[in-house]
């Protein structure tokens, strides 16, 4: 298939269902809580995508076709997208701009918390994202975008945590995120040790 | 002379919108918006008529219930839509999700059905059905209810005392708690066949309150909503509701009432205890460890634009129960 149109497909079912998620909402036609069901569908939505950006070069790498690549800054800027959807929700929505309960709410609350600080790496990854500051970035580029898999992670917790009891769906995601970070064991470990160990590598 | 070339895209003298239709558009847009909800709200009772379905897909049937309607209980506020009430409902012996139940629980049997009220007792009950919506004066109610999940509704409930009934099986002087227990039966109730389907909860599902509470005139037995029997997505055929206390207090479709002299376990606590606790009483100072609880989302009629958030009332608004908890440290006792 050829690029443009895969990235056609993913432009109209990403602002589509986001576009009429929002329009049912507002109509009063997304069930009796339209605020719960928002914030559910962009953060299912924000976590979905973020998994499909993770999911591009291993398929790329397993099939062959190193042009997948290609379509891994767009779903990565849509899972940004989503993510800032579901943090303004939250906001305008679900707390209606009281923003001293914002503020307390991202401090005291843990999964709230964990929350926000995956939305703040996918905010350096957006702007980052140009071809012009990637060339810029050199080296440090990659580095910083190695930040995805500590954003997905994350994400799951964020997920798990809110949940009130029921886990096996939280538990379906931490599955798959780990079964996606499984297939990049030698980056991440270099990663890991360069970031938090105290005998780094020999940083070139 | 002037001579017009009307181009293509220009408006011809029909087309244009009559002045009295344009001045009415707002009204005219509404109600075909109307009519359009009209038809989705319409599918459950055609469908109920529909003498020819198969039988695998029955609908619940609910029934008109005759009540009065006590003054002090007509509040002003504004209610929440039928709709809503019965399909957002957290029933996990019916789904975890919001929407489940109402798809669901559709053909859960409750005639005939058998609700006891036992142990320190000297004359115990069993009521059957019919019982349920006979042997007591049915009133309406309308109640606040708080969801711990700080989102609230009105609802016009049917039912009576819960002290009615308890006063007749004549409490023992023993007696200080009250035990509550919802049917088990995993064959109507998926939710209760598995671990996972069902939340994570150890089914029954049981809930309790001091003897006191119990018999505070505000403890309702609900039979009904909106001057009809219970949906059995809202814990037909009979259910509590303590509209001071957060609203997995009021356990739906109850098969037995105990009382006892010690503290009986309760779902929720037993699941997660620093979050639950067996008074769970409306407090707008007591935060959820993960959410505050100092405001809620109301639940009424409008979509995403509709400014609902309201500041939590210190026992939901019903001040009267305070005497119940003199003396008690509610930060800790929550």
């Amino acid at each position: 298939m050829h690029m443009t149109v895969l990235k056609t497909i993913i432009h109209l079912v990403s602002l589509g269902l986001l576009v009429l998620t929002f329009y049912q909402a507002i109509n009063d036609q997304l069930g009796a809580d339209p605020v719960e069901a928002l914030l559910h569908f962009t953060g299912i939505g924000a976590f979905n995508l973020l998994l499909l950006s993770l999911l591009v070069s291993p398929l790329a790498k397993f099939s062959k076709q190193i042009v997948f690549i290609r379509i891994r800054r767009l779903l990565g800027l849509y899972a940004f997208f989503y993510g800032l959807s579901h943090f303004v929700s939250y906001i305008i929505f679900e707390l209606q701009l009281e923003w001293t309960l914002l503020l307390s709410e991202i401090i005291k609350r843990p999964y709230i918390t964990v929350g926000f600080a995956a939305l703040l790496i996918l905010t350096a990854l957006t702007i980052t994202s140009t071809q012009s500051i990637q060339r810029k970035m050199g080296r440090t580029w990659q580095k910083l975008h190695n930040w995805v898999y500590v954003a997905g992670l994350l994400v799951a917790l964020h997920f798990i945590w809110s949940v009130k009891s029921n886990l096996i769906e939280p538990l379906i995601y931490w599955l798959i995120l780990t079964l996606l970070l499984a297939t990049r064991t030698n980056k991440l470990k270099l990663f890991y040790r360069r970031r938090f160990s105290k005998n780094p590598p020999n940083k070139k | 002379m002037l001579i017009k070339h009307p181009k293509k895209s220009d408006s011809k003298e029909n087309q244009v919108t009559d002045e009295s239709i344009y001045k009415d558009r707002r009204r005219l847009l509404k109600s075909l918006g109307f009519i359009g909800a009209g038809s989705l709200l319409s599918t459950t009772p055609s469908h109920a008529l529909n003498l020819f379905g198969s039988d695998e897909s029955q609908t619940f049937q609910t029934k008109a219930l005759k009540f009065t309607q006590p003054k002090p209980y007509q509040i002003k506020e504004k209610l929440t839509p039928e709709q809503k009430v019965i399909s957002h409902n957290n029933f996990y012996e019916f789904g975890t999700s919001k929407s489940d139940p109402i798809a669901n629980a559709q053909e859960f049997k409750v005639d005939p059905w058998s609700l006891t009220i036992e142990g320190l007792v000297e004359k115990p009950i069993t009521l059957g059905y019919e019982d349920l919506f006979s042997k007591f004066d049915l009133e309406e109610r309308i109640y606040r209810m708080r969801c711990v999940e700080a989102w609230s509704m009105v609802i016009p409930w049917i039912g009576f005392s819960l002290a009615n009934i308890i006063k007749q099986a004549k409490p023992m002087s023993t007696a200080k708690y009250v035990a509550f227990e919802t049917l088990h039966d995993p064959d109507q109730m998926p939710g209760q066949r598995s671990r996972f389907s069902g939340g994570g909860i150890d089914y029954p599902y049981v809930e309790g309150l001091r003897l006191d509470e119990a018999m505070h005139h505000l403890t309702l037995m609900s039979v009904g909503l909106y001057g009809k029997t219970l949906p059995a997505q809202n814990g037909a055929p009979i259910r509590l509701v303590v509209p001071w206390k957060y609203g997995f207090k009021s356990i739906k479709s109850i098969v037995k009432i105990r009382l006892t002299d010690k503290m009986p376990p309760t779902t929720w606590n037993l699941l997660a205890r620093r979050e639950y606790g067996f008074y769970a009483n409306v407090n707008p100072q007591v935060d959820h460890p993960r959410w505050s609880q100092a405001s809620e989302r109301r639940i009424t009629s409008g979509g995403l634009l509709t400014r609902n958030r309201i500041p939590t009332q210190m026992f939901n608004g019903y001040e009267e129960v305070a005497s119940l908890y003199s003396g008690m440290d509610l930060t800790k006792l929550y």
